[in-house]
C-alpha cells in the first residue's frame, strides 16, 4: 500500500461516501424544510415536522464540513478551484444554509415571526438542494479550465442545461428523503399527508430519474460497457417499486431506507461515470483535475487515512446511538 | 478598492462574526457540564434548571455558530484558492480531522442536551453534556492549530517545485504556538461565559426574580469571574513570550517598539506614529523587559531589526493589543471584587455591582475579538508567517465586484442574524429558568 495511487484511490471513494452521508441524512433535513409548508397544516403540525429533525440536522449538518475538509486534505486543487470558480453559486448555497440553519431556531423562540422563518427554512432548504445538485452536475459534465486548474467560465456556464437537469433530479430525489423520513415520524392525518406527498413525489422521481439515466449514458458512453452502471439502474429501480409497495401497503418502516437505495442508485452512476476525474475540463481532457494531478502527497494521504478509517467508524456509532434515542413519532413539543 | 483588501476584509468581518459564537459555546459547555454533574451527585433541581435554562442558551448560541461556521470552512476555497492549493497538505487534513474528531462529538450530542432531557436517563444526558464540552474543546484545539501553523509553521518541507508538503504531522500539529494559544483562547471562552451568566444572574438576583435559581447561578458565575481573568494573565504573559521568541515582528509592532533596546518600556496607552517611527503615550520603563524574563535589563529586538515591506500596520496591531489588555485588566478587578462581596455574604445585596454587571457582558468579546485583530493582522503581510504572503493566497478568478457584492450580502444577513440573536437571547433571559 505504499503506492499513492492506492490512496488516492482510497479518498475518492472516502469522499464520495462522505458526500452520500450528507445526501442522505442532510437530505431529509432538507426535504422537510421543503416540505413543511405543504403537508404541515396546522402549528402543531409544523412543530412535529420540524421536532423530527431538530436534533439531528446539526450533525448531519457535519457530513458535508467533514466531505468538504477531506477534499481539502485530499484533493485541495479541486476544492480550489470549485468552490473559487463556482463563487456566485457557493455564496448562495452559505446563505441558503445559513437560513436553513437558524430558521428553525429562530421560529421556535419567535414565534409571531413562525410564518417568515418557515419561507426562510423553504427557501434555504430548497436552495441549498439544487444548488448542490447544480454544482455536482458541473463537475461531472465539465467545465472550461485553465492550464493552471482554474475555472475560466462564467455564472451562466454554470447554468447550461445539463446541470440545471442534475439540480431538478437531486431536488426530486432529496424530497423523496424527506417525504419518507416524514411517514417514518408521523402519525394520523398529518402521516396520510405526508404518504400522499411521497405518492406524488414517486413518480416525479420516476419520470427524473428516467431522464437522468438516459442523459448519462448518452454524455457517457462507457458507462454503457460498465456492469455498475446497470446495477445503479437496478438499485434505483429497486428502490422506486419498493416504495410503491410500502405505500400500497401502508408499511412504513422501511420507507426511508428505500429513499435511500433510490439515490444511492442515482450515486453510483454519477460515481461510475466522474471516476478518476474530480473536475471534468469540458473542452480538453487533459486539463482535468483528476485524483491524480489534484492530490495532496502520500505521507498527507496516509496520515488522512488513519484519521478517517479509525475515526468514521465511532462518528457512525455514536450517530446510531443518538438516533434511537429519538427513535418513534415525534410530539408537537419538546422544550 | 482591490480585490485582495475586499478579500481581506470579508474574511475579517466573518470569521470576527464567528468568533462571537464559539466564545460564548467553550464556556456555556463548561458551566453546563458543572452544574449537570452536581445534579447527578446532589439531585438537587436548583441545578437541573440551571442546565435546562443555560442550554436553551446554548442551542441559540450553537446554531448561528454553525450557520456562520460554514461559511469558514468555504471562504479558504472561495476567496483563498491561492492559499488552498498551496496548504492542502497541511492545512486541509488539520480542518478534516477538526471535523471527523470533534465537531461530530459536538454537534450529534448537543442535540442530545436540547431535545433528550426526558428522552434519556440522567447519566446519559450527564454523558451527553460531557462529550458536547469534549468536542467543543477538541474543535477549538484543532482550529486553533490550523491557525498556529499559520503563525508558526512546522513539520513542513519545501520541495524543489517550491510546493509546502507535510513532513511531520505531529510537528505541524503541535507547532511552537498551538499549545499555549489554544489555552489562551479557551480561558478567554470561559471568560466569556463567566461575564455572561454572573451578568444575567446579577440582573435576576438585583430584580428578585428565579430565587435560588438566580443566586446558585450568580455564584458559579462570580466564582468563574474571579479566577478565569487570573489565570488569563499568566496565560497572556506566556503567549507573549512565545511572540517574541518566535514572531518578534509581531511582539514589537505589539508594544510599539522600533528600536532594538536593552530594558524596553511597556506602554499601558498610547499612539504610534509608524511613518516617523515614533511612539507616543504613557509606559513603564523597562518594565516589558523585566516582563519578558524578570530582568530588566534584557535585550527586545524592535521593528528596525526587519525589513520595512515586512512590517505589519503598527498602529492598528498595538492599538488592538493595548484594548485587549486593558479590558484583561479591568475583568480581573471587577471578577476579584465580586469574589470579596460574595466572600463577605454581601453580593446579593450590592446593588450597584449586580446593576454593572449585566453591562459587563460585551467587555470579554471586545478582548478576544481585539486579540484576534492583534495576532492576524501582527502576522501580515505574511498568510504563513515567512513562507506565503497574503496576496498570493487570494483566489485569481474572484473579481473585485464579485467581493463587493458578497461583502455586501455578509453585511446584511449577518446584521439580521446579530439583531435577531439579540432579540432572542433577551427573550431567553427575560422567559428565565424554569420556577
Amino acid at each position: 500500500m505504499e503506492n499513492i495511487q492506492n490512496f488516492q484511490l482510497l479518498w475518492f471513494f472516502l469522499i464520495a461516501f462522505l458526500f452520500l452521508g450528507y445526501a442522505l441524512l442532510d437530505g431529509f433535513d432538507l426535504g422537510i424544510g421543503i416540505l413543511l409548508p405543504f403537508v404541515g397544516k396546522s402549528k402543531e403540525e409544523k412543530d412535529i415536522l420540524i421536532n423530527s429533525i431538530g436534533p439531528v440536522w446539526d450533525g448531519n449538518e457535519v457530513w458535508l464540513v467533514t466531505g468538504t475538509g477531506a477534499l481539502f486534505a485530499a484533493f485541495p486543487h479541486a476544492y480550489a478551484t470549485a468552490l473559487s470558480g463556482f463563487y456566485p453559486a457557493m455564496l448562495l448555497v452559505l446563505f441558503a444554509l445559513i437560513f436553513r440553519a437558524v430558521s428553525m431556531e429562530f421560529r421556535a423562540h419567535d414565534e409571531g415571526r413562525a410564518w417568515l422563518w418557515e419561507k426562510a427554512l423553504l427557501a434555504g432548504s430548497g436552495l441549498a438542494t439544487l444548488l448542490f445538485g447544480v454544482a455536482l452536475g458541473n463537475v461531472i459534465y465539465g467545465v472550461p479550465l485553465d492550464y493552471k486548474m482554474e475555472f475560466t467560465g462564467s455564472i451562466f456556464t454554470l447554468l447550461r442545461p445539463v446541470p440545471l437537469l442534475f439540480g431538478v433530479v437531486a431536488l426530486a430525489a432529496i424530497l423523496m428523503q424527506g417525504a419518507s423520513y416524514a411517514v417514518l415520524k408521523t402519525e394520523d392525518e398529518l402521516q396520510l399527508r405526508c404518504r400522499r406527498a411521497l405518492g406524488i413525489i414517486l413518480w416525479v422521481n420516476m419520470a427524473t430519474a428516467a431522464v437522468y439515466f438516459v442523459v448519462m449514458a448518452f454524455i457517457f458512453p462507457s458507462l454503457l460497457s460498465n456492469a455498475l452502471f446497470y446495477v445503479a439502474i437496478l438499485l434505483s429501480m429497486l428502490g422506486l417499486a419498493e416504495i410503491l409497495f410500502s405505500l400500497r401497503n401502508e408499511n412504513d418502516q422501511a420507507l426511508f431506507w428505500k429513499s435511500s437505495l433510490f439515490f444511492l442508485g442515482l450515486w453510483i452512476a454519477a460515481t461510475a461515470a466522474h471516476f478518476p476525474n474530480l473536475i471534468k475540463s469540458v473542452d480538453a481532457p487533459h486539463l482535468s483535475i483528476t485524483i491524480y494531478n489534484g492530490s495532496t502527497t502520500l505521507y498527507t494521504l496516509q496520515v488522512m487515512s488513519v484519521i478517517a478509517l479509525t475515526g468514521m467508524p465511532i462518528v457512525i456509532s455514536y450517530t446510531i446511538f443518538v438516533y434511537r434515542i429519538f427513535k418513534g413519532k415525534v410530539q408537537a413539543r419538546h422544550y | 478598492m482591490d480585490a485582495l483588501i475586499l478579500a481581506r476584509l470579508q474574511f475579517a468581518f466573518t470569521v470576527g462574526f464567528h468568533f462571537l459564537f464559539p466564545a460564548m459555546t467553550l464556556g456555556t459547555s463548561l458551566v453546563i457540564l458543572f452544574s449537570e454533574t452536581l445534579y447527578l451527585v446532589k439531585k438537587e433541581v436548583v441545578y437541573r434548571k440551571i442546565t435546562d435554562f443555560l442550554a436553551r442558551l446554548l442551542g441559540l448560541i450553537f446554531v448561528v455558530g454553525t450557520a456562520t461556521g460554514i461559511t469558514m470552512e468555504f471562504s479558504f476555497g472561495m476567496n483563498w484558492s491561492g492559499y488552498s492549493r498551496v496548504v492542502g497538505d497541511i492545512f486541509g487534513p488539520i480542518l478534516a480531522a477538526e471535523a471527523v474528531i470533534a465537531f461530530f462529538l459536538e454537534a450529534v450530542f448537543i442535540g442530545v442536551l436540547i431535545f433528550g432531557r426526558n428522552k434519556v436517563s440522567p447519566r446519559v444526558y450527564w454523558l451527553s453534556a460531557l462529550l458536547v464540552f469534549v468536542g467543543g474543546h477538541l474543535s477549538a484545539f484543532w482550529i486553533l492549530a490550523a491557525n498556529s501553523w499559520m503563525q508558526t509553521p512546522a513539520g513542513y518541507e519545501i520541495t524543489a517545485t517550491g510546493k509546502i508538503v507535510l513532513s511531520s504531522f505531529s510537528q505541524a500539529l503541535l507547532n511552537p504556538s498551538t499549545v499555549i494559544r489554544f489555552f489562551h483562547t479557551v480561558m478567554a471562552s470561559w471568560m466569556t461565559c463567566a461575564i455572561m451568566i454572573a451578568g444575567i444572574a446579577g440582573y435576576y438576583v438585583r430584580k428578585g426574580l428565579h430565587g435560588e435559581t438566580a443566586k446558585m447561578m450568580l455564584k458559579i458565575g462570580i466564582i468563574l469571574f474571579a479566577v478565569t481573568p487570573l489565570v488569563q494573565l499568566s496565560l497572556g504573559h506566556l503567549h507573549a513570550i512565545q511572540v517574541i521568541e518566535t514572531q518578534p515582528e509581531k511582539a514589537a509592532a505589539m508594544e510599539g517598539l522600533f528600536e532594538t533596546t536593552k530594558g524596553a518600556p511597556l506602554y499601558l496607552a498610547g499612539y504610534v506614529d509608524q511613518q516617523n517611527e515614533k511612539t507616543y503615550g504613557i509606559y513603564i520603563p523597562r518594565m516589558l523587559s523585566f516582563l519578558y524574563n524578570f530582568n530588566s535589563n534584557s535585550e527586545i529586538k524592535g521593528l528596525r531589526e526587519f525589513p520595512k515591506d515586512n512590517w505589519p500596520p503598527v498602529n492598528l496591531v498595538f492599538q488592538a493589543y493595548h484594548v485587549m489588555v486593558g479590558v484583561g485588566m479591568l475583568a480581573i478587578f471587577m471578577g476579584l471584587l465580586g469574589l470579596f462581596l460574595l466572600i463577605k455574604n454581601k453580593l446579593f445585596e450590592t446593588n450597584k455591582y449586580l446593576y454593572v454587571l449585566p453591562f459587563l457582558i460585551p467587555l470579554p468579546h471586545i478582548a478576544h475579538e481585539t486579540g484576534w485583530i492583534a495576532a492576524e493582522v501582527g502576522r501580515q503581510p505574511w498568510i504563513i508567517y515567512k513562507l506565503m504572503k497574503t496576496a498570493d493566497g487570494a483566489s485569481v478568478v474572484v473579481s473585485a465586484n464579485q467581493l463587493v457584492f458578497s461583502l455586501i450580502m455578509f453585511f446584511l444577513i449577518y446584521s439580521l442574524l446579530f439583531a435577531m440573536f439579540a432579540y432572542l437571547f433577551f427573550k431567553i433571559v427575560k422567559n428565565g429558568p424554569e420556577e
